[in-house]
C-alpha cells in the first residue's frame, strides 16, 4: 500500500522551511529587532522568552556577551544559505565540467576523470579543509572557495554517469547526424536532458556545505567570530552549555531544521522531476 | 591481475593526495613566518627557514619527505619535538576503536531496520524506518555530541564526559559516528532485500514451503548482503576521515584530534603526515571493498 500524501507533505514542508529561511535571511535588516553584534553586558545568558527567567524583549534569550540570539540566529541563516548556494555554484560548475567530459569523451579522458574522483574521495575532507583555512585564514570567501574547490564529487559522478546514460539515446544519434558540432551537442543535447538529476544533487550538496561549514566554524577554522554563524554560535555556547542548555538547542536545531528542510526539498524533486534514486 | 591493477590505482591515488597536501601547504603561505610566529623579525623567519629546510626548492623538500615517509621516518613533531610516527601510532588505537564502534552500532542497527522495512515495504513502519535515515542525515554530528553528553553523560550519568578511561568513553562518540553510515547502509539494506524478495528463487524457496525466517534470513540476506559488506568497508574509511569532529568533541586523544591541535599550532610534519595516513587508510579499505565485492560476485572481476 503506497501512500503518496507522505511524500508530498514532507516535500512541501520542507520547501516551505527553505523558503522561510530564505526570505528570513534575505529580509534580515529589516525584521531582526537588534543589531547582532551590539554587546549588553548587563543582559547576559537571558534564556528564550518561553522559559523560565526569559523576558520578552529577547524572544530567544541572549548569549554570553548579552547579544540578541533570534537576531543572530537570523543573520545566520543568511550566512548558512549564502555558503550553501555559493559552494554549490562553484563545485557545480567544476564537478559537472568534469563528469560530463568524462562520460561523453569517454576512453583516457574518462580514466582521467574517474582517478580524479577517486582521489578526491581518499582526501580526508575536513582535515585539508580545516588545514587550509588554517593557512590562509578564516572568512566567509575563503570557506566557500575551499569548500566548493572539494565538494564537486557527487556532481562529477552524476554527470558522469547520466552522460554516459543519453549519449547513446536516439535524439543524440540524431543532432550526430545532422551535423551538429560536439559543444552543440553537449550543451543542447545532453546537459537539458541530465539537468534534473543535477538539480537533486545540487539540493544535497547544499545541505552538506552547509553541515560543513558548521563543522569548519565549531572548530575555530570557518567563519570567524563574530559573524553569527550557526556552528560558531555552538562553538562560543559550548562552554556554557552544561548550566543553559538552550544556548546550544537553538542553533543547532535550526541547523538540523534548515538541512532537513533542504533535504526533503531535494527528494521531493527527485519526486517531481523524476531522477533516479541513485542520484 | 585484477588484484595488481587495483593495488597500483590505489598506490598512484595516495601518492597524489600526498602530492596534493603538501603542495597546498607549502603554497597557501610562507610557512617559515607561520612557524616563527607574529613577533618574529626576517632574521628569526630565516633561522627557521634554514632550519627546518624551507629554503630549499619545492620538488627537493617532497622528494626528500617521499624518501624518509617511505622508510618509516615521518619526521619531527614541531609541538611535541616527537618522531610523528610515534605520536600517530600512540593514537592510532584510540581512532581505531572508536571507528569500529561506530561501525558495529551502524551495522546492528541499520541491517535488521533495513530488512524490517524491506519486508514491509510501502507500509508506515517502512516510510518510519526511512524517516530515521533522513534524520540521521540532517543531524549536525557535533551537535549531537553535545546534546548526547549534555543528556546521557550529565543528566543521567551513564557515559562519562570526555575522555577514554574505560570503554564507557566510546559509546556516545561510536553513537555519534555512526548516525553518518546508518542512512546509508539502511537504504542498501532495505533496497537489496526488496530486490532480492521479489526475485525467482525466492519465488521458488517459498513455493518450496519453506517458513518466513528461513527464507528471508538464509536466502534473500545472503544476496542483499554483497554491497553492504563493501559499502560498510567504504564507510568505515569515511568516518576515520572524518573522526576529528567526534574526538574534539568528547576530547578523545586519537589521529582525528592530533590532526586538529597540528593545524592550529601550525605543525606542518604532523599535519602532512595525518593526511597520508588517513588517505591510505581510506585507499586501502576501498580496495578491500572493491575486492569483497568481486570476490562474492564473480560478473565484476572483469572491470
Amino acid at each position: 500500500m503506497k501512500l503518496p500524501s507522505v511524500r508530498h507533505f514532507t516535500a512541501g514542508l520542507g520547501t516551505a522551511i527553505v523558503v522561510v529561511m530564505l526570505v528570513a535571511g534575505i529580509l534580515a535588516p529589516w525584521i531582526t529587532p537588534y543589531d547582532p553584534f551590539a554587546h549588553d553586558l548587563e543582559a547576559r545568558m537571558i534564556p528564550p522568552s518561553f522559559m523560565e527567567g526569559g523576558r520578552p524583549e529577547n524572544f530567544l534569550g541572549t548569549d554570553q556577551l548579552g547579544r540578541d540570539y533570534f537576531s543572530r540566529l537570523i543573520y545566520g541563516a543568511r550566512i548558512s544559505l549564502l555558503i550553501g548556494i555559493a559552494t554549490v555554484i562553484t563545485s557545480g560548475i567544476i564537478g559537472i565540467t568534469l563528469g560530463v567530459m568524462g562520460g561523453f569523451f569517454g576512453g583516457r579522458v574518462d580514466d582521467v576523470v574517474m582517478f580524479a574522483i577517486t582521489c578526491r574521495l581518499s582526501v580526508p575532507l575536513i582535515l585539508v579543509a580545516l588545514a587550509v583555512v588554517g593557512l590562509i585564514g578564516s572568512s566567509l570567501t575563503v570557506v566557500v572557495m575551499t569548500l566548493g574547490l572539494l565538494l564537486w564529487d557527487r556532481f562529477a559522478v552524476v554527470a558522469r554517469t547520466t552522460t554516459m546514460q543519453v549519449r547513446n539515446l536516439d535524439y543524440v544519434a540524431a543532432a550526430w547526424a545532422a551535423g551538429c558540432s560536439r559543444f552543440h551537442i553537449l550543451t543542447r543535447e545532453i546537459l537539458p536532458n541530465i539537468a534534473h538529476h543535477l538539480v537533486v544533487v545540487a539540493t544535497l550538496e547544499m545541505a552538506l556545505a552547509i553541515l560543513l561549514e558548521a563543522a569548519l566554524s565549531f572548530l575555530g577554522l570557518g567563519v570567524p567570530s563574530p559573524l553569527p554563524s550557526w556552528g560558531l554560535m555552538i562553538a562560543e555556547a559550548k562552554e556554557y552549555m552544561f548550566f543553559s542548555p538552550w544556548i546550544i538547542m537553538v542553533p543547532g536545531i535550526s541547523l538540523f531544521v534548515l538541512v532537513l528542510g533542504i533535504n526533503f526539498m531535494g527528494d521531493g524533486l527527485r519526486d517531481l522531476l523524476g531522477a533516479t534514486r541513485d542520484v | 591481475m585484477f588484484l595488481a591493477r587495483r593495488a597500483l590505482i590505489a598506490v598512484l591515488v595516495t601518492m597524489t593526495v600526498v602530492t596534493i597536501s603538501f603542495t597546498l601547504t607549502r603554497l597557501s603561505g610562507d610557512l617559515a613566518i607561520a612557524i616563527a610566529g607574529p613577533q618574529a623579525t626576517q632574521e628569526d623567519v630565516d633561522i627557521v627557514r634554514k632550519a627546518y629546510g624551507l629554503d630549499k626548492p619545492l620538488t627537493v623538500q617532497f622528494f626528500n619527505w617521499v624518501i624518509s615517509a617511505a622508510s618509516g621516518d615521518l619526521g619531527k613533531s614541531y609541538m611535541y619535538h616527537e618522531p610523528v610516527s610515534k605520536l600517530i601510532g600512540a593514537r592510532l588505537p584510540i581512532t581505531l576503536t572508536l571507528g569500529l564502534t561506530g561501525l558495529t552500532i551502524a551495522i546492528l542497527t541499520a541491517i535488521p531496520l533495513g530488512i524490517i522495512a524491506a519486508i514491509r515495504e510501502g507500509s508506515l513502519v517502512d516510510r518510519g524506518i526511512m524517516m530515521i535515515a533522513v534524520i540521521g542525515q540532517a543531524m549536525p554530528s557535533f551537535w549531537l555530541g553535545l546534546t548526547l553528553i549534555i543528556f546521557f553523560g550529565l543528566k543521567l550519568q551513564w557515559f562519562p564526559i570526555s575522555g577514554v578511561e574505560t570503554w564507557h568513553g566510546f559509546v556516545l562518540p561510536g553513537i555519534v559516528l555512526s548516525f553518518s553510515a546508518i542512512p546509508a547502509l539502511m537504504r542498501l539494506t532495505r533496497s537489496g532485500m526488496v530486490d532480492a524478495l521479489a526475485s525467482d528463487y525466492i519465488r521458488t524457496a517459498r513455493a518450496k514451503g519453506l517458513s518466513r525466517a528461513t527464507i528471508v534470513l538464509k536466502h534473500a540476506l545472503r544476496n542483499a548482503a554483497m554491497p553492504v559488506v563493501a559499502i560498510a568497508a567504504v564507510q568505515l574509511g569515511f568516518m576515520l576521515s572524518g573522526s576529528i569532529v567526534i574526538e574534539t568533541v568528547f576530547s578523545l586523544p586519537g589521529v582525528g584530534y592530533l590532526g586538529w591541535e597540528a593545524i592550529i599550532k601550525n605543525d606542518f610534519p604532523v599535519v602532512q603526515s595525518v593526511v597520508l595516513f588517513l588517505a591510505t587508510i581510506f585507499v586501502l579499505l576501498t580496495l578491500l571493498a572493491d575486492l569483497l565485492n568481486a570476490a562474492l560476485d564473480p560478473r565484476l572481476r572483469t572491470q
